[in-house]
């Protein structure tokens, strides 16, 4: 074959790039290793300690400016095994008031743990306080090899919104895996806010460049400090938590198990999120952290178990608003239909009951006295309607996706970790649930009472009530109203427009607000406020009904939208109806003693005893209801 | 003419390049060192130990020396016989990997056997090199039209395609790599220089973003003055015809007086109404002095322009909407846009600070500190050059570049003295390979290079990627020492 000269002189083209790379970063090594000063050729790699400074982790405000969590120091004593000769042990134990076999057992457990490195900085004892502090320091100079690092412990003015702030632990393994930032002895949130918002509480570490002999004594600093990099504090915090308000719901809710959550409509900012039972969350900060989390962990009540973001209940009547909204966009009823109520839904041998009120009902007469004939029939109509539709499938399949717009079946994304979903079923549920085909509105009409596989959040309960107090729309939910330096999250602020026409929603506040005039929650007539409101009661396997409040006021500009959810309760009037009247009228007519009297009534006389043996914990419930058939006799009772 | 000589057969001692050899033998135990004082520690294992990175690496660099005598044994005709039939396993291979290999770090690359992994991407490199030589070794092959191109690039981009499903994206661009190959063998130099001129513009425009010159961003300005500057070299030097150069620098000069003027009056010039119709017209000039002078030289140099106008245009466009966040990230603290040092920009700080810290001579070995105490993350893999560069110094850094850069040069020398076309293409694609890996590997780890995650080849901790070089290697090696027996003028 012919060989070309022409391109073989592109061999000087080839090697020409590579050897003009290896210059340029032969040039940059230069600048690196020979010019740079900043980390000067030391070939004793004694000569040099990173101490690293611990920044302050940013404060937490309430919406109205009351400092709610701050830090106060603590310290860990951490060790470099290289660096450690031997020494006095006795002295040592002594001046840490440990024995010595606790000494030896601190010992094992550091070698064995994974991060171990004798090259790095390991943590032999944390949580010292300020006069361990003291006694170590004089000391020090006789152990080489050890070192205090200063940490900050949370401390908090308020002792309730345990659920809300969360708390910080020491990071493991996976931790340190997953983020540079940490290193073995940090401390990470680990839930609520401190969680959410680690990255911005945190801060930036600092670090002081020390420069040591042989021996691990400090000798000074390295180039006068030029080095050295200042700790950056973290971001401070503002909640949008009222904290009077939040001790208060949370006085509301002793002795019940339940939750409340308490919306600002227009910004979406939760005023109020209380989970109940709850505990201090200083129970959980320095010694004794790790005895009281697992007292939390075994309570049988499940205090660390968020209600209000975390159980999926059902929602029961407080789901009829959204039956009616979407029945009115899809053209099944107008405001004038009215539909027969015969103390119950009755039809081909099956019964939904309900109570003696006038029949035939339209919409917000329906709304007033909860009729649950009427949503059962509207349900019906709507997915029987094979002209409109296709099929029940289809039908459905729309259902679905109004409920979805209106934010349930997804997480609302509050800022907090754990979120759930809740349930809000699709056809493929039901096709494989029933079988293809086989299912009719009758079928599943117990979903249209917010009973059958429905399932919600408290947070989302509480998002309907401010979706139908801005008359169609919401803010994403969120606890943080700033992040200081930050500002808020763009998540925060995302509006969200449900598919529902606004002028039907005029119709349900209306039909809300005659509820509370002369209907299922008069209990929440106050005057001047002009409350709207829907109680609900729902069945559930795990003993009486649910108490539910859902509400809003005033009517014309909303201030505050309210869910009450109190398990095991019954009616919705009894505790949910005066839980947010209380709520209500704290937030909006502020604290006063008559009220205060009237909330330690509620925490102290309308107390509800839990059988032993009842399960409390709602993420059970949640995997049992959806697994269990969906036999609508079963909601017989499920009224007003 | 066919030379044959019968006595090289028996004599494969004599013919095979032992300089290549032994740079080989210096990288390989030279890494493995160098992954032992990586991943040291205090009171730890000694350097064999096989629970230990180090003792695996050589345990891995043993086996691959007996590859590679192994490979030396293997007449190059069956490489020249297999070439097609491996590239098609290979890219099997690949696709299936796709499917079964489990999640490792977001990428799906790696083949679980076990307690042993390997990553087919890695050898797929040599399928690619035997395929692309067995190509244009075909009688009567040239790299001219569209068809040979197609089949060229094909055989080029099937395996990137694979690759990037993988989602091992750093690996896939090495074989972009392969343009060197397609140069050498007749692909027009001007695709090289529009390649050059493209990663220029990109860096200008990204780099200057954020200042402003004449109301618009200053990386625009300059790469308008760069395309201007182009047109008149090309029109001088490419073109060769002085009348149009000199009458467009004329105007550009002109043009330039009149901004500069009115700038100094105090009017307010804004530079896309300014350079833009500048440029535009130029380029219409060119296009009436073309229908005179009939070049198609001023018509590359014309659509050369009119490119890289788009082409700046759609930058940062691009940047935005194609690139993932990750990736716009690594590419910003490479351009020193964004200092982010907790995130994208820890890994590269930490291992300049490292490398930096190593001074003239280096700590010494195990005396490393930066890297011991865990700073650098990937510091037995794709960071091992920080532990050479800290223990070692300046002197230790500049010698594995000289080591890479010989077996480069040796290598181009080795192509350049076959005979057969087979033989030169192949020792190009390796030559290909290792300018990537070299060039992108050391310039990530000393920042001058956004972070792509490949290895230093015959350094960096893993059996994949050191036998992948030694089957590279040790292939070529052999077909090297075959010269004299399969040679045709």
């Amino acid at each position: 074959m012919r060989k070309d000269y022409n391109l073989e002189k592109r061999k000087f083209v080839i090697g020409g790039f590579i050897v003009a790379i290896v210059l340029i970063y032969i040039v940059r090594l230069v600048q690196l290793q020979v010019l740079d000063n900043t980390y000067k050729a030391n070939a004793d790699s004694n000569a040099f300690m990173e101490k690293v400074i611990y920044p302050s982790r940013g404060l937490i405000y309430d919406r109205n400016d009351s400092l709610v969590v701050y830090n106060t120091p603590e310290y860990d004593l951490v060790m470099i095994p290289k660096d450690v000769v031997p020494f006095d042990t006795i002295d040592f134990c002594n001046t840490l008031k440990i024995s010595r076999n606790e000494f030896d057992r601190r010992w094992e457990e550091m070698r064995k743990g994974r991060n171990y490195s004798a090259f790095t900085q390991q943590v032999f004892m944390n949580h010292l306080t300020p006069e361990d502090y003291g006694r170590l320091q004089e000391k020090l100079y006789r152990f080489p090899g050890f070192y205090i690092v200063q940490r900050i412990l949370r401390q908090y003015n308020y002792h309730v919104a345990a659920n809300v702030l969360g708390d910080i632990r020491e990071v493991n393994a996976r931790d340190i895996e997953n983020d540079n930032y940490y290193r073995p002895g940090d401390y990470t949130g680990d839930l609520g806010i401190e969680k959410s918002y680690e990255k911005w509480l945190r801060g930036v570490k600092g670090k002081e460049i020390l420069i040591r002999d042989a021996t691990g004594k400090i000798k000074g600093r390295y180039n006068d400090g030029a080095d050295d990099v200042a700790p950056v504090a973290g971001n401070n915090l503002k909640l949008s938590i009222d904290i009077g308000l939040q001790a208060y719901g949370e006085m509301l809710m002793q002795g019940k198990v339940g939750a409340i959550v308490c919306i600002e409509p227009k910004t979406g900012e939760i005023l109020a999120l209380v989970s109940s039972p709850t505990y201090d969350p200083a129970l959980l900060m320095g010694k004794e952290r790790g005895k009281n989390y697992g007292e939390l962990v075994n309570n049988r009540l499940k205090p660390l178990y968020d209600r209000s973001i975390m159980a999926a209940y059902p929602p029961g009547s407080t789901f009829k608003p959204t039956q009616g909204l979407i029945f009115l966009q899809e053209g099944i009823i107008t405001t004038s239909t009215a539909y027969p109520c015969r103390r119950g839904y009755v039809n081909a041998g099956l019964r939904v009951g309900c109570h003696g009120h006038p029949s035939p009902l339209s919409l917000k007469p329906a709304l007033q006295t909860s009729c649950n004939a009427y949503f059962c029939w509207g349900f019906k109509h709507m997915m029987d309607n094979r002209k409109k539709y296709g099929s029940t499938g289809k039908a459905f399949e729309v259902w679905k996706n109004h409920m979805v717009s209106m934010g349930y079946g997804y997480k609302l994304d509050i800022d907090m970790p754990g979120e759930s979903r809740g349930f809000i079923p699709n056809t493929a549920f039901y096709d494989k649930f029933h079988k293809k085909g086989k299912w009719t509105g009758q079928s599943i009409i117990s979903d249209a009472i917010g009973q059958g596989e429905i399932l919600a959040t408290p947070l989302q309960i509480a998002n309907l009530s401010a979706t139908i107090a801005n008359r169609g729309y919401y803010i994403t939910p969120h606890v943080v109203k700033n992040i200081e330096g930050v500002g808020v999250l763009k998540k925060s602020l995302q509006r969200h427009d449900t598919d529902i026409d606004k002028n039907y929603y005029t119709h349900i506040v209306e039909g809300m607000r005659m509820a509370v005039l002369g209907g299922t929650c008069t209990g929440a007539n106050i005057p001047g406020l002009d409350v709207c409101g829907k109680t609900g009661t729902a069945q559930n396997p795990h003993g009486r009904d649910h108490s539910i409040f859902m509400g809003f006021a005033p009517m014309n500009d909303p201030q505050i939208a309210v869910c009450v959810y109190v398990e095991n309760a019954g009616f919705g009037a009894t505790f949910g109806v005066p839980i947010g009247a209380l709520m209500i009228q704290r937030y909006l007519r502020g604290n006063s003693p008559g009220l205060q009297a009237q909330g330690r009534a509620m925490a102290s006389r309308h107390t509800i005893a839990y059988p032993k043996a009842k399960k409390t914990n709602s993420g059970n419930q949640t995997d049992k209801n959806k697994s269990k058939s969906t036999k609508p006799a079963s909601n017989d009772g499920s009224q007003e | 003419m066919e030379v044959r000589n019968e006595d090289e057969n028996t004599n494969l001692l004599r013919s095979v390049d032992w300089f290549t050899i032994v740079l080989y033998l210096i990288m390989v135990i030279a890494g493995a060192v160098s992954i032992y004082a990586a991943t040291y520690d205090y009171d730890r294992a000694s350097m064999f130990d096989l629970s230990e990175y180090s003792g695996k690496q050589f345990l891995w660099a043993g086996l691959s020396f007996l590859i590679g005598f192994s490979l030396l044994l293997i007449d190059r005709r069956i490489y020249e016989a297999y070439a097609y039939p491996l590239y098609g396993f290979m890219i099997l291979l690949l696709i299936i990997t796709c499917f079964v290999a489990p999640d490792i770090k977001g990428s799906r690359s790696w083949l679980v056997f076990g307690s042993m992994s390997l990553q087919p991407a890695e050898f797929a490199k040599t399928a690619t090199a035997l395929a692309l030589a067995k190509l244009f070794s075909t009688y009567g092959f040239t790299l001219n039209g569209w068809r040979n191109y197609a089949i060229a690039l094909g055989i080029i981009v099937l395996p990137i395609l694979c690759i990037i499903l993988e989602r091992e994206t750093g690996t896939a661009l090495v074989y972009t790599s392969l343009i060197f190959v397609l140069y050498r063998e007749g692909m027009s130099g001007f695709v090289l220089f529009a390649a050059l001129m493209a990663v220029i513009y990109f860096v200008v425009v990204l780099k200057f973003a954020a200042l402003t010159l004449m109301g618009i961003p200053l990386g625009m300005v300059i790469a308008f003055i760069m395309v201007m500057t182009l047109v008149v070299g090309m029109l001088l030097v490419y073109c060769r015809s002085w009348i149009l150069g000199r009458n467009v620098l004329l105007g550009y000069l002109v043009a330039g007086a009149i901004a500069g003027g009115l700038t100094l009056a105090g009017v307010h010039v804004n530079g896309y109404a300014f350079f833009l119709p500048v440029i535009i017209l130029s380029l219409l000039y060119l296009l009436w002095g073309m229908l005179h002078d009939d070049l198609k030289k001023v018509l590359i140099t014309i659509c050369f322009a009119a490119a890289s106008l788009v082409f700046m245009f759609t930058v940062s466009f691009a940047f935005n909407k194609v690139l993932e966040p990750h990736q716009q990230t690594r590419i910003k603290v490479t351009l020193g846009i964004e200092e982010d040092l907790r995130g994208a920009g820890y890994n590269v700080n930490q291992s300049k600070i490292a490398i930096g810290s190593g001074g003239i001579t280096g700590k010494g070995f195990l005396n490393g500190t930066q890297t011991k105490l865990k700073y650098v993350p990937e510091q037995h893999t794709d960071f091992i050059f920080c532990t050479i560069g800290e223990e070692k110094g300046f002197v230790g850094s500049v010698a594995v570049l000289l080591l890479f850069l010989a077996m480069i040069l040796r290598i181009i020398t080795l192509a350049e003295r076959n005979h057969s076309t087979f033989a030169r293409v192949y020792a190009y694609c390796v030559a290909s390979y290792l300018i990537f890996h070299l060039a992108v590997n050391i310039g990530m780890v000393i920042g001058l290079c956004p972070v792509i995650g490949i290895p230093l080849p015959f350094f960096s901790y893993g059996g994949s990627s050191l036998w992948g070089f030694t089957f590279l290697l040790f292939i070529l090696l052999r077909i090297d020492a075959d010269r004299g027996n399969y040679g045709s003028w």
